[in-house]
Parts: C-alpha cells; structure tokens; sequence
C-alpha cells in the first residue's frame, strides 16, 4: 500500500514500503512554466535529505530539487530527456523524477499529506 | 517559488489591462510588469513568430531633443552617422564612455526638428543625466513620461496595424514617423526586438489601454510579457544591455560595428574614439559570438567556457532555451582566436564540460519588412 506525501519544496514522494517515487507537485510545475530540462540523477547516486538531487529548468531559469529523505537513486524517469514537458502536463504521474530507496522510512512520514500540502500553498 | 514583492514597483498605464488579462506581474527595472500570461512563455514566443504579440515596453524612456544644434550635441556621445539620418527614419545606436565601452544602447529617429531617443529603463535616469551634462549648444531635453509605449510584433503586425491606421503597411524596417491611431497622434516606427516585423507605437498616456485594447480585438493578436519578449530577442541574437553589453564591452567587441557608420569610424568625435577605431584596425581580444549547446541542458548567463585543453577562453552572457530553435541557445564573448562560426568549446553547467560550437547569429532568421 503506498501512500503521498509532499515537501515544503513542492515535491511530491509516493511511499512503498522502503522506496519511493518522488517529482515535483502540480503547483511547483504551473509556478515554474514551460519545463525545457531537467538534470536527473545517476542511478546509484546516494542522496542526502535537503541536499540537490536533480535541477529543472523553465523557459526562464534553473531551480533545484531537493532530496527528500536519504537514500539512493534507483530509477530515473528516462522519458524526461526527450519530452521534459511531460512534468508540465502531468506532474504527478507521467512526469515523475527517479525512484529511490529509503534509508530511513521515518524521515519521510513525517511530510504533509495532501489535505496539508493544499493548505501549505493556499489552495 | 513565492513571487517576488512588486510594492514600490511603479506601474505603467496598462498595468490595470496586465492585471485583468492575468499577467503574473514582476518587478523589473523598477516597474511593475506582466513577465508572462495564463498562456505562458512558449505559447507566447510562438503567438508572436507565427502570428502576432503585444508588447508593453512604457518602461523604456522616451526623450525629445529640440534645438538648433540637436545632431552635432548628440553625434558627440554617439558613434551614429545622425547628419546623414533622413527625416522619418532611425538608427539603432549607443551612448559611449571614454574607454569605448558602452553606456547603454538606444533608438534615434529624425522627427524634422526634432530627435526622438528610446533608452533601456534601467539606465534611463544616467542616460538623462549624461545628456542633460554633456549635450553642447542650443539643445533642449524633455522627456515624454507622459507617453506610454508599446510593441506590436509578427508576422501579422502589418495586417492588425493597417485596420486601424492605413498606409502603416507601406513604412520600412526603420521608418518611425508620426500615425493618427484611433484618432490619437503616436509616433511609429517599423522596428521591434523579436527579430519580426513589427511596430513601436508611442501614445499619449491617456489613450494607452484603450489602444492596447483595441489591438488585442484582433484575433492575430495576444498580449505576450517580459519572459518571451527575452527568448524572442535572444533567438534574433539582439543584446540586452547590462548582460552582452555593458561599460566594460566595446561595440568592436560586442559585434555592432555595422551600427557605427562610415562617416563616424573615420572621423571619430565620440567619447572612446580612438579604442574603437584602434580596434576596429587591429581587431578586438575577444567578439560576441553565438553559441549553440549540443545537449539539451540551457547555458545559463555567467556560464564560463572553455577551450579543449580546459583554459577558460570566455562566458555566457545570455543563455536559455529558444521555443523556435526548438533547443537551448546562448550568446556570449569569447576570445577572438576561436570566434568562428563551427569552433568546439565546453560549457562548464553545474561542475560538468559540456559540449557546444560558436554559431553564426541570429538563430532565427530577421523577419524584417525593407520594401
């Protein structure tokens, strides 16, 4: 059973079990505009809660995507190298980022929920 | 992701319009302006090279010299050929400190007994100061603040324009003269920054939104902001001052000699003459070169470049993605040695060397209407 959870940096992290699939939410993706880039990361790379773990890149400009949790990439989402659109028309499902493991689950159950992600941007 | 805080911003006369049509309003250069609408910025760059955009530019700064000795005062700060400007046309051209660099970049038309001058906002203030300083002789500075400003852009422009002023269809690229629109006196010029066909029109304050209105009925038309107004400019390889050209560029190294006549590049009489000339004899250290990435990762401003033994040879000055080109480009300086067209160097994004070659500007062909 997973369950989705978001950062105050607008990403959203679907839970299962011991890894999650992460991007970024629908608010960050119509805030940024046209997405034309976005940097993934390795496979394999061991990421650090809070610190870069892959950039996009509108139209205007450049903005990082933190890691939510510590872990390790094991899953990009490939098709984002040729339609980086993809994160515009559907943030939350075809355009997710990479999969990784978590190396501590607990850090991730204490993100909001969606009904306090929605409050958190003001919907 | 907040948006930036617009209080103090000053707004131009459509910013009510802005407002109304939904546009994501930033503060730039000290006014309040639309950066984009609900469309966006692609869907706006794209408006404006296939169809037709409506650009409100009333942060630029519009000034009138009158006065028996306007041409010669002002050729003393240009490098402008403005004796030779014919009555009813313009020149792009820019104002030039002591050491060639360039102190901002500007339009110059011949009204008859007047020029008329439109300057960057950001540099409006010093450009004024630095006219009302240095101007010599019978000249007299007013500047037209009470005049709003705007762009209509495209491959439509002409078609929009002439419904409701006849004959604008018939002015060349660089013709600016005075059009009754609406029954309002303005004074267009066929000229823009995108690169397309296109018109400035200059309004009283007063008859600016029923204008801009008025314009935006026509079903070619979409009002477009400052973020495609950047991509279109930078895909037709203009520059931008205060990023490719600034006090410490010259226009030998920035690539704008072309706007520096011939009477002018051998008789001088411009603040930094003689760099500019000595350049323009032996050639600059280093040029304004377009810049083309061979990946899909943009080279941002600030980006630095190297040659294949990893020596920084020069930087990005502009740099993002060109809905047109359909890819990311960029402009920047790189030494003189390795300015030609098809050179392989490496952009250093986020720590890694990516590849690029130096490309011939601009990006996308002008559009320009000559006659």
């Amino acid at each position: 059973m997973s369950e989705k959870r978001y950062t105050e940096d607008h990403e959203w992290v679907l839970i299962d079990g011991d890894s999650a699939v992460v991007g970024i939410s629908d608010h960050a993706q119509e805030q940024l505009g046209d997405i034309v880039f976005v940097e993934l990361p390795d496979v394999g790379k061991a990421l650090e809660k809070g610190k870069e773990a892959a950039v996009v890149e509108s139209v205007k400009a450049a903005s990082e995507i933190y890691a939510p949790a510590d872990g390790e990439v094991l899953e990009v989402n490939e098709a984002l190298n040729d339609e980086p659109a993809k994160v515009n028309s559907d943030a939350e499902g075809d355009g997710w980022f990479f999969k990784m493991k978590l190396s501590d689950p607990s850090q991730v159950a204490a993100l909001m929920d969606e009904a306090a992600y929605k409050d958190f941007v003001g919907d | 992701m907040g948006e930036p805080g617009t209080a103090g911003q000053k707004e131009t006369p459509l910013f009510t319009l802005h407002q109304e049509l939904g546009g994501k309003i930033v503060p730039f250069a000290g006014y309040a302006l639309p950066v984009q609408y609900p469309a966006g910025i692609m869907a706006e760059h794209k408006q404006t090279r296939e169809y037709a955009g409506l650009f409100d530019v009333s942060h630029m700064g519009q000034v009138k010299l009158e006065g028996a000795d306007r041409v010669a005062a002002l050729e003393a700060l240009v490098p402008a050929d403005l004796a030779g400007l014919a009555e009813g046309r313009q020149r792009y051209s820019f104002f030039t400190n002591d050491a060639g660099g360039i102190l901002d970049d500007l339009m110059i038309s011949n009204q008859g007994d007047w020029l008329f001058l439109v300057v960057n906002a950001a540099c409006k203030d010093a450009d004024i100061a630095h006219l009302k300083a240095n101007l010599k002789g019978e000249v007299t500075l007013t500047e037209l603040s009470d005049r709003a400003l705007m762009a209509l852009q495209g491959p439509k422009a002409a078609a929009v324009l002439a419904r409701l002023a006849p004959g604008v269809e018939t002015m060349r690229f660089m013709d600016c003269k005075p059009v009754e629109i609406d029954g309002t006196a303005c004074i267009v010029s066929r000229s823009g920054y995108t690169g397309e066909d296109g018109y400035e029109i200059s309004v009283p304050a007063e008859a600016a939104d029923a204008l801009a209105r008025h314009l935006l009925s026509a079903e070619e038309v979409m009002p477009i902001g400052l973020g495609a107004r950047d991509s279109l400019r930078l895909e037709a390889g203009l520059c931008l001052y205060g990023h490719d050209i600034d006090t410490t560029t010259t226009p030998v190294e920035a690539d704008l000699t072309w706007a520096i006549q011939k009477r002018r590049r051998e008789g001088g009489g411009f603040p930094g003459a003689a760099v500019v000339q000595e350049q323009l004899a032996e050639g600059a250290q280093r040029r304004r070169v377009g810049l083309l990435p061979e990946g899909r990762a943009p080279m941002r401003e600030g980006t630095v470049l190297q040659n294949d033994q990893g020596e920084v040879v020069g930087k990005v000055t502009s740099g993002g993605f060109g809905p047109t080109v359909g890819g990311p480009v960029a402009m920047g300086y790189v030494d003189s040695g390795l300015a030609a067209e098809g050179t392989a160097l490496q952009a250093v994004v986020r720590g890694k060397a990516l590849p690029c070659k130096v490309a011939a500007l601009p990006f996308v062909k002008h559009n320009y209407f000559r006659g």
